[in-house]
């Protein structure tokens, strides 16, 4: 794992301006993706997650900005860029995949020509090896008789399969990195499993990083190799997914993580985190999910949350829980020690 | 309601002054320019008895050597002094534009009232009742918006003028303008509260009013109408401002305001008159006094769409 | 699709018999024509005699079906004021209004999208915030007072247009037109401007909305994604999409042009339709009215329709016949 990673995010912070005061939808975030590696990237909305993901690829709506960190994409800085070297990035170097199949799509050009006008602007090939390579990225996906379908408009493919044609859209100028904002919550349940497995397939045959925004946690348990949990516009805790599925160090994954249903974990009863996640503009002093946290302690009510760097490397928290079990306040002496 | 209105009052008074809209009014320097003309405007047509230096329409007080002084100017015969100059009858064009604007304002503001309450009972009508009602209503609607709106009042202009006798046309010029402008002018009130009346309608509370025996009256009234004020508001003020063009160019036009009556209209259509021979204060003063008028209104209008639509912040 | 196009044409025949409905009534109620048509010195027998011949004394709905029969084949009857067949009147001054209203149309419409697109994309530059401002003054100020405006900077001032008429114009059997000869170019560029410059403010600002609505769209932000070009998202992505909705209003826009026309056409005695309209309202000239308001109607019904047919040529949602529904 010494290769530089894919993407490489640090310390990024995105601020709003607004009549009422400064927000912060992103607070001092930091995290890798390495090639052929999925990062979940969790949280309610309003969390943050998507506007990492929009600032990762240069297109956070004004008056949004970044105002400090760094986005490293292979090494390289582009946090830095403007107009058209960014522009030369996306598509190329990164792609994304938005939420809404149905309204990703511009419904007066067939899937063919956005296909090959997103080729034809980023690889020097002609526009009937454009095409052929449309084709291919089609049937990839998984679209059946791609070589008919490509002359069709978007609201002549189903939800699921148009989907399909955003990944391929995505992809077909052949990105390192993938950021995938909720690629899956506006399908159908049957068609969600289909595009997760989609997206993983084309993360280990291409070695993409893929960068997954999504409030579900089945959907990272299932397609995610690490996850970020996002609470408030900050990190809550960043580790590999198994382990933090399982043993949650930051009591607000622990929360989510008993009020999510997973198969795995066969019959329990869900608990509920009591409250909900103060707006931007107006967070309680200290850390910010002292209000609803099970063991909030008064340090935790004065000092803002440590980040991942400053404390044990998973947890964002004063006192981190050691394991579900261990839920007895002994636990916070042995942190602090 | 009075004891408890009194208790609420500062903070209400509070609240208004910290709310979105008076913030994004403090913020907009046009806004608060229009609304200083707007009301300037107002007050001196409200007032013209009392601040016009002359009265036009009073013939003893006409003296024909006084005409067409120049404004700023004191007459060569009479050494009479008129801030804006005066019309070929020796008529101070600036008492002439006070009265005028009188008349403007006025047809304006009943128009708008007029195709209002038109519109808005209409709306609700069709948006809640359904059915036939609301397919006759939408259709004469949808019909009406065939024809720009300037059309549909110069026709109903004349068919009022030709069933008015000779006789009482002058008179009557100045309700059949109203209504002319009032009727042509009601369909874009109906198509925005039938709208909103459609999403309203089934939501939870007004379901819930219906359940515990509330009668329609009742329910359009106490809870549909207040949803639908914002974007009434808008419409009015826009309409306002092009009620006072259509009033205007009517009258320019001859089918409107009556010479005994004159209104901007009325005074520019004689201003013009004067155009190609020098004489040109009898027409610009009138047409400014229009322009700034429509102007600031529409600014206002503008503002307010944008101010009470958040999407466009 | 084909039945959409019947139902549309349906609608339109519906329209028309409404405004045929109007127009008659106004015959039928307003001021007597009778009265109109015969002199002071009438006996009651002229009285009953021309009412038998007129069929005023049937039901109406049977009126009302000889007055569309007659309309229909261009027969409005007589001016009350010039005692000439109104469609005669009509046909002469038509050439004048359409030449008018065509060449302020394009005016309108080039001006107006390619005004629209500019202050879209470039929405915080300054030009495009000076150009909203003056569209502002320009859809407060009433046509009548930039004709006057523009007569007095060009003909009063400066001399170099005319300040009314149409110039010298050629007679191409039944129709006369005014773009053959110098003086009929010139005449027409002051009327055009006037005419055409509100429509157009209100085109260029519906275009600018539209397009500012479409820009929010998400396939504009997924083809900023894949790293489109800001020309290509512009107008290969943005354009084209605004387009459908402009097309619309932009058609009824164009249409109210010829209503429009009366107010350009009194300001600068354009001998056209318009100012024969608003000559009888003055001296209520019911049948010059009513045939002015079936003629127009004819001619806005049928821009509606070219207008929906437009529809089905740009919108691929429309032209299939509802496939495959999903969502």
């Amino acid at each position: 794992m010494t290769a530089t990673p894919v993407l490489s995010v640090r310390n990024l912070v995105v601020e709003i301006p607004t009549r009422h005061g400064v927000l912060r939808p992103v607070d001092a975030v930091s995290y890798d993706i390495h090639a052929g590696e999925i990062l979940g990237v969790v949280g309610e909305s309003g969390a943050g997650k998507s506007m990492t993901g929009n600032a990762v690829i240069g297109l956070l709506d004004p008056p949004a900005r970044i105002v400090s960190g760094q986005i490293l994409l292979s090494g390289q800085p582009v946090h830095t860029l403007r107009g058209d070297a960014l522009r030369r990035l996306r598509g190329k170097r990164m792609g994304m995949i938005f939420q809404d199949p149905l309204t990703s799509l511009n419904p007066l050009l067939t899937v063919g020509d956005q296909l090959t006008e997103t080729i034809l602007e980023h690889l020097d090939v002609s526009p009937s090896e454009a095409r052929k390579r449309a084709i291919a990225a089609l049937e990839e996906v998984g679209i059946p008789a791609a070589r008919d379908r490509i002359d069709s408009y978007p609201h002549e493919f189903s939800g699921g399969m148009r989907q399909r044609v955003v990944i391929a859209l995505a992809l077909c100028a052949e990105p390192d990195l993938v950021i995938a904002d909720e690629p899956t919550t506006a399908l159908d349940v049957s068609v969600q499993a289909q595009i997760i497995a989609l997206l993983k397939r084309l993360c280990r045959d291409r070695g993409v990083a893929v960068m997954l925004v999504t409030h579900d946690m089945g959907v990272i348990a299932e397609a995610a190799d690490r996850v970020a949990v996002m609470y408030a516009g900050r990190l809550a805790e960043l580790g590999p997914v198994r382990e933090v599925l399982t043993d949650a160090h930051h009591p607000y994954t622990a929360g989510l993580m008993a009020s999510t249903p997973l198969a795995s974990q066969g019959h329990r009863r869900l608990r509920q985190i009591p409250g909900a996640m103060p707006r931007l503009g107006n967070l309680p002093p200290g850390c910010a999910f002292s209000p609803r946290c099970d063991h909030v302690q008064d340090r935790c009510r004065h000092d803002p949350s440590p980040t991942l760097d400053t404390c044990d490397g998973r947890a964002a928290c004063w006192f981190p829980l050691r394991s579900q079990k261990d839920n007895t306040p002994e636990h916070d002496q042995e942190a602090e020690a | 309601m009075a004891d408890t209105s009194s208790d609420i009052r500062p903070t209400r008074l509070r609240r208004a002054w910290n709310s979105d809209i008076a913030w994004s009014f403090r913020h907009a320097p046009v806004a608060m320019v229009s609304t200083l003309v707007v009301v300037v405007l107002i007050l001196g047509a409200v007032l013209a008895p009392l601040v016009a230096p002359h009265d036009p329409f009073n013939p003893a007080t006409l003296n024909l050597m006084n005409g067409f002084t120049p404004p700023g100017v004191a007459n060569q015969f009479t050494g009479d002094f008129f801030v804006l100059g005066t019309d070929d009858q020796g008529r101070d064009v600036f008492s002439t534009i006070l009265y005028g604007m009188r008349i403007s304002l006025f047809v304006g503001f009943s128009a708008v009232l007029l195709a209002m309450v038109l519109g808005v009972t209409l709306g609700l009508l069709a948006g809640y009742a359904g059915g036939w009602t609301e397919t006759i209503i939408m259709r004469i609607a949808d019909v009406q918006l065939t024809f720009p709106a300037i059309l549909v009042a110069m026709l109903i202009f004349g068919i009022a003028k030709g069933i008015t006798p000779p006789e009482y046309r002058d008179q009557m010029a100045i309700w059949v303008l109203i209504l002319a402008i009032g009727l042509s002018d009601w369909v874009q009130f109906a198509r925005v509260v039938r709208g909103a009346t459609l999403v309203e309608k089934n939501k939870e509370y007004v379901q819930a009013a219906r359940l515990i025996g509330r009668t329609p009256f009742a329910i359009m009234l106490r809870h549909i109408l207040p949803n639908v004020l914002n974007p009434v508001l808008v419409i009015a003020t826009i309409s306002l401002a092009l009620a006072i063009i259509a009033e205007a160019t009517l009258s320019f036009l001859g089918v409107g305001a009556p010479p005994t009556k004159p209104s901007l209209g009325t005074l520019i259509r004689i201003g013009q008159e004067f155009m190609f021979s020098g004489e040109w204060w009898i027409l610009f003063f009138p047409a400014a006094t229009l322009l700034a008028l429509a102007l600031s209104i529409n600014l206002l209008g503008d503002w307010l769409r944008d101010a009470l639509n958040p999407r466009l912040r | 699709m084909l039945a959409y196009i019947i139902r549309r044409v349906f609608q339109s025949v519906l329209v028309l018999l409404i405004v045929g409905l109007v127009a008659f009534s106004m015959f039928a109620f307003v001021g007597d024509p009778v009265d109109n048509m015969l002199g002071q010195e009438r006996t009651q027998a002229d009285i009953e005699r021309l009412r038998q011949q007129l069929g005023l004394d049937r039901p109406f709905i049977v009126q009302y079906w000889r007055f569309l029969e007659q309309a229909a084949q261009g027969n409005f009857g007589l001016s009350y004021r010039q005692g000439r067949p109104v469609a005669e009147i009509l046909m002469e001054r038509l050439p004048a209004t359409l030449e008018l209203a065509f060449v302020s149309g394009l005016l309108a419409l080039f001006g107006g999208i390619a005004l629209g697109i500019f202050t879209a994309i470039r929405r915080r530059g300054a030009a495009a915030n000076v150009i909203m401002t003056l569209s502002l003054i320009g859809v407060s100020l009433p046509t009548f007072l930039i004709g006057i405006l523009l007569i007095y900077v060009f003909s009063v001032e400066l001399g170099w247009l005319p300040s009314f008429g149409r110039g010298e114009v050629t007679d191409l059997g039944g129709w006369t037109t005014g773009f053959l000869t110098a003086s009929g170019l010139k005449a027409l560029i002051l009327p055009a401007i006037t005419l055409g410059l509100y429509q157009m403010t209100l085109i260029m600002r519906l275009v600018r909305t539209e397009m500012l609505e479409v820009l929010r769209m998400d396939y504009i932000r997924f083809a900023r994604a894949r790293g489109i070009r800001e020309k290509s998202v512009n107008f290969r992505h943005a354009l084209k999409n605004t387009l459908v909705p402009v097309i619309t209003i932009t058609g009824l826009q164009l249409g109210s042009i010829i209503a429009f026309a009366i107010i350009t056409e009194t300001v600068f005695q354009w001998p056209g339709v318009g100012l024969l309209f608003i000559n009888a309202i003055q001296f209520v000239d019911i049948p010059v009215m009513a045939a002015y308001l079936m003629m127009i109607s004819v001619m806005f019904v049928g821009i509606n329709l070219i207008v929906d047919m437009l529809y089905f040529a740009i919108d691929p949602r429309l032209r299939v016949d509802r496939t495959a529904g999903g969502h």
